[in-house]
């Protein structure tokens, strides 16, 4: 079981969410997917498609203007 | 999802694929029609050549436009496509259009066209879908 890592760092509507599920494709189950990003909206909205995809968030946090989310597949 | 991309104006064209992408990456299916000005952006080289629905002002709106979506890092068209074809988006292009403009198959990016159909196409697509919409 791996980390695979994406830096949305910068990155705004729809990338973020793009770039997770493109990852979230490429997974092997029990893989965990971390997702780094500025932009406001996909924080909430991540964790709507994760829930949408039957996955689970481990968990999200926010350091400074960056956010974290951690997602098993 | 099905969107009827009709238009080839640049937001319009910006609003069809962030909807579409983001119904794939919440786990939708999601197929675009493109017909009328909207499949002329489909031509080889036209993807990027729309101007803006409301205030493209000659050509400067746009160009305000794309500065100001340059600078907020929006992604080009080309790679909301990409983005849209390695997600397993469908894209059917309108042969009636194609008949019509005198646009054949080899004028068009082959690469992102997945099928050519009619009203029969898009409908089979659209009763499966719960979001159809027309852009």
């Amino acid at each position: 079981m791996g980390v695979i890592k994406v830096d949305c760092v910068n990155e705004t509507c729809p990338i973020p969410l793009v770039e997770t599920r493109k990852a979230l494709r490429k997974a092997q189950p029990g893989d965990i997917v971390e997702v780094r990003g500025t932009h406001a909206a996909s924080k909430k909205e991540i964790p709507m498609a994760v829930k949408a995809l039957g996955l689970e968030v481990l968990s999200i946090e926010q350091a400074g203007e960056v956010w974290t989310i951690r997602i098993r597949k | 999802m099905s969107i009827i991309v009709h238009s080839g104006d640049m937001d319009k064209l910006y609003s069809a694929l962030i909807l579409a992408t983001g119904a794939l990456a919440m786990g939708m299916e999601a197929s675009l029609f493109f017909t009328f000005w909207g499949l002329v952006r489909l031509k080889k080289g036209g993807l990027e050549r729309g101007g803006l629905s409301r205030m493209n002002m000659l050509g400067l709106g746009r160009w305000m436009m794309r500065r100001r979506m340059k600078r907020a890092n929006v992604a080009s068209l080309e790679r909301l496509l990409k983005d849209f074809k390695e997600l397993g988006g469908k894209i059917i292009a309108c042969d009636m259009t194609m008949e019509i403009m005198g646009i054949k198959m080899e004028d068009l990016r082959e690469d992102l066209i997945t099928d050519c159909g009619a009203v029969g196409t898009y409908l089979e697509e659209a009763k499966q879908s719960r979001i159809n919409l027309f852009i």
